[in-house]
């Protein structure tokens, strides 16, 4: 087993702010900014371009050693007059890094300061979020950053009569899972409030010409809105002060439903389930049908892959909701890992448990005792992002890539792991997988099934 | 061509009309402008990597270890330690009570299990201002663990990515001379600014084989911290790479009186002339050199000439648009793009100089736009308004070429292709003609607002 290292090899993880500037890209007219270093910008489109292979311009204020000196807010308002000038959007997300939290910058400060300087332009709406990247991952930094847009403007709008709208806060899964989960509710005739909604907006058509801000994303105005929603449905785990959706229960009474990112059957039942209790309404015959379609594909597929022991990684989120669908097939996890901290043993015992035993946890941990407990394990299937390549290689076992980054195949915006569509799209790899394993490793030739 | 672009930076965009223009440059990149630039960690970071038996670790947050992780695949001939990410991953109790602790018990850790020639610790923004002595931690390594440990002073916001080039290049002249340079030839060069991406280096010690050239160290691709202690034994150092390591170059020449000469391996005519330099060089000792050389380029250009003639026939009249990080290998694109038959439109660098600028205005066509320290907005509104057909650049620019319907070729230290040398111009030919004839461009909306835009000028006209 792993020793206890001081230092982290290969990080399992990302910065606070990466998380909140992904966040802010999912609101229409939305520009990220990171009051910070040039390189902290820089660094973090790069990461993200590779992924989504989409433009990811995201603003910097670009501090230099006079600033880190004397502070860093004026250049944090010319950044913020610039962006302005030059792309004219409704909102800019600001995000702190380590060098100005600890400099002392304090963004709500500032960007009050520079509403009353400037309060003759017609300026953008300014959300502030402190993501110290000495303070978590960039997952809590996303939570953080939704958490801050709904503190800012849920409430600003006056709350006439209550909307059927269902607020959505679904946490960081791939643009095309996002716009599966929305056809979810417009199956069921709903309309949803999804913040972040990165569907369009990191998964844009090509363009015709130059666009400042890639379209879609869920409106300010909208955002504003949520208040007044029916119920809040909210994925993942949440440390205090990071919901979104507990934010809105508690000072607007708007019901809040915290569920697994639904991914496998269980927790695709309980969004199903949680949308009609909020609403009352029927379940869909088509949901009846892929349900249906599921566990047929279950049952073909179980003699290939019963037993099978797998290594689950990734942010906290992503292993828990991907452990419990791989107890559902008969895959054994049996190693989740995380360089995030969400409390994963107990919910990860809790998930497996009636299924299988529950796997080694690793929590914030990095590839380096990832790797050493896969050596000792020895499963025979890998899920998780690109970068656990290295110990797939190292170690001969076969990756089934999935969650945030994809660098090394195309596509990685595209993956679907939610509903039972995902769950059907997530089995037919694992099950394909298996069975090129054994087309490799036997003289049989699985030709004809 | 005022489209976009912030009035503070209007002085560092410029059109070239007669050749004599001057570029506004080495500013602070402006705050909210989206430079593409990165930071000085940054800098001495992409310098040192490759050095593959060195532990390279980061003192810091994670968010500057998990972006710089093996991003560029620098290969090594051997030892792969160069390609692991470490992080002393400090938390907010280490940025309370200081992070010196962490950094010491992380080097005892970290050296104790990989068992490097040196360790590099790189300072990022946060060290800088909590103030870890990074120096004294390396001297108390360094004397226990018996290796050189050696601070790099790269806090992230101290500059831009060429002060961290300069942290690098003190870091590792702090090597340089601990080692007793033996068996070394007086027909003798360090390869300096070569990161042996996709295995680049090899190609070039190749050419300096043929040529009876000795390589005493590579610096930094496939590099290897025995061979940076004796370098000072060569005879001349040969730079390539605006500026990365012209600076060790320089501290090496005063220091140890090795002389230096900027080189560049792309392209025809820079890849033959930095041979010829070397030749030329060395001439006085080696009677033979000259005639070695030419016979090593002649046989090269008669492998990939036929082919880069018929690519150029397809290509011609194609314009191109460059944006790169340093500026010397701009000059060395717009010959290659020449050579196979088109024309340069637009041409930028993240850190160019004063006098790279100068140089570009020089041999760049009039109406080519020259830009410092660009943004993906300035570069979009030029890509459409010059019509380019092809651009260069690295992973950030790829989705302003593709959103608009531009080939695209990755000429950043990310590449996974060959580009340098001889075979490495076959390669770029290739790369550019490859993308430029893809038939996907014929369904995409803005170059069908191109054509239509073309079909009423005409009509109109």
């Amino acid at each position: 087993m792993a020793e206890n290292h001081v230092s982290t090899t290969n990080a399992c993880k990302m910065c606070t702010p990466m998380g909140a500037s992904l966040a802010f890209r999912g609101v229409k007219g939305s520009m990220p900014f990171i009051h910070g270093s040039q390189g902290c910008a820089t660094y973090m489109r790069r990461y993200i371009i590779s992924h989504f292979r989409e433009p990811a311009d995201i603003a910097s204020s670009s501090l230099g050693e006079k600033h880190a000196v004397f502070g860093g807010a004026p250049n944090l308002k010319k950044g913020i007059l610039n962006v302005t000038e030059k792309y004219n959007p409704e909102m800019i997300g600001i995000a702190s890094t380590c060098l100005t939290e600890t400099i002392g910058d304090d963004l709500k400060m500032i960007t009050t300061e520079f509403l009353s300087e400037f309060a003759d332009l017609d300026l953008p709406h300014l959300v502030t979020v402190s993501t110290p990247s000495y303070s978590g991952t960039h997952l809590n930094g996303w939570k953080l950053a939704v958490r801050s847009m709904i503190e800012k403007f849920a409430g600003s709008s006056p709350a006439l009569t209550a909307d059927n709208t269902i607020n959505i806060f679904p946490n960081f899964l791939s643009p095309a899972d996002i716009r599966l989960l929305s056809g979810i509710f417009r199956e069921y005739g709903l309309k949803t409030m999804i913040l972040p909604n990165i569907s369009d907006t990191l998964d844009s058509p090509s363009w015709r010409e130059y666009i400042n801000i890639p379209e879609g994303g869920t409106s300010v105005n909208e955002i504003a809105l949520a208040h007044r929603s029916k119920a809040s449905i909210e994925f993942g785990y949440f440390h205090k002060g990071e919901s979104a959706g507990s934010y809105l229960e508690e000072n607007f009474s708007v019901k809040n439903y915290n569920l697994l990112p639904p991914v496998g059957m269980r927790a695709t039942d309980a969004l199903l389930s949680a949308i009609e209790k909020i609403t009352g309404l029927e379940r869909p015959q088509r949901f009846v049908n892929e349900r249906g379609r599921l566990i047929d594909s279950l049952v073909d597929g179980h003699k290939y892959i019963n037993f099978k022991k797998a290594l689950v990684y990734g942010d906290e989120d992503f292993v828990v909701s991907m452990v419990s669908f791989l107890c559902e097939t008969g895959v054994k996890p049996v190693i989740a890992a995380s360089g995030g901290k969400a409390d994963l043993r107990k919910r990860i015992e809790a998930i497996c448990k009636g299924f299988c035993p529950c796997p080694l946890v690793l929590e914030d941990s990095d590839f380096d005792t990832i790797e050493i407990a896969a050596a000792d394990i020895k499963p025979d299937l890998m899920i998780g992002n690109s970068k656990g390549f290295k110990i797939s290689k190292k170690l001969g076992i076969p990756l089934i890539r999935a969650g945030f980054p994809i660098h090394d195949r195309f596509g990685g915006q595209r993956i679907i792991t939610t509903g039972y569509e995902g769950a059907l799209s997530l089995l037919d790899l694992i099950v394909n997988t298996a069975i090129t394993t054994l087309q490799e490793e036997t003289r049989v030739g699985y030709g004809y099934m | 061509m005022t489209l976009g672009i912030l009035k503070d930076r209007k002085d560092q965009v410029v059109e070239r009309i007669n050749g004599n223009e001057t570029v506004s440059c080495s500013k602070e990149s402006l705050a909210g402008a989206v430079s593409q630039r990165a930071c000085v960690f940054c800098g001495s970071r992409v310098v040192l990597y490759p050095i593959a038996d060195a532990l390279h670790l980061i003192h810091g947050p994670i968010g500057c270890a998990a972006y710089t992780w093996d991003i560029r695949g620098a290969l090594s001939s051997g030892p792969e330690l160069h390609r692991l990410s470490f992080s002393t991953d400090l938390r907010e109790r280490d940025i309370i009570f200081g992070g010196e602790k962490k950094l010491e018990a992380a080097l005892d850790e970290l050296i104790t299990r990989h068992n490097p020639k040196a360790a590099f610790v790189y300072s990022t923004c946060i060290v800088g201002i909590i103030g870890d002595d990074l120096g004294a931690v390396c001297r108390k390594m360094t004397e226990l663990k018996k290796i050189p440990v050696i601070p790099v002073q790269s806090e992230g916001f101290k500059g831009s990515k060429r002060e961290g080039y300069f942290a690098a290049c003190k870091a590792m002249f702090t090597l340089v001379g601990t080692k007793e340079p033996e068996n070394i030839s007086p027909v003798s060069v360090n390869i300096l600014g070569d990161f042996n991406l996709a295995g680049e280096i090899w190609i070039i010690r190749d050419y300096l084989k043929k040529m009876g050239v000795e390589v005493v160290a590579n610096i930094t691709g496939d590099g290897r911290v025995d061979d940076i202690r004796r370098c000072h034994g060569a005879a001349l150092n040969l730079v390539q790479c605006s500026g990365a390591t012209l600076d060790l170059a320089k501290m090496m020449k005063e220091k140890f009186n090795i002389p230096f000469l900027r080189v560049s391996y792309l392209g025809i005519e820079d890849m033959a002339e930095s041979l010829y330099i070397v030749a030329d060089h060395f001439s006085h000792i080696d009677k033979d050199i000259e005639e070695k050389t030419r016979q090593l380029v002649k046989t090269e250009l008669e492998q990939i000439m036929p082919e880069i003639r018929k690519i150029r026939e397809e290509l011609n009249g194609k314009k191109a648009a460059i944006y790169v990080g340093g500026a010397f290998k701009a000059f060395s694109l717009v010959k290659a793009f020449r050579r196979i038959g088109m024309s340069v439109v637009l041409v930028g660098s993240q850190t160019g100089t004063d006098e790279d600028y100068r140089e570009l205005a020089k041999i760049t066509d009039p109406g080519t736009v020259i830009v410092d320290d660009s943004n993906p907005r300035e570069l979009s509104d030029f890509i459409v308004e010059k019509g380019v057909d092809v651009f260069v650049g690295g992973v950030k620019e790829r989705p302003i070429a593709y959103k608009l319907g531009v080939a695209f070729c990755d000429h950043n230290h990310e590449r996974k292709i060959a580009l340098e040398g001889f075979t490495g111009m076959l390669n770029f030919a290739k790369e550019i003609h490859n993308s430029v004839t893809s038939p996907v461009w014929k369904f995409h909306p803005a170059r069908l607002s191109r054509v239509e835009e073309k079909s009423s000028e005409v009509c109109c006209g």
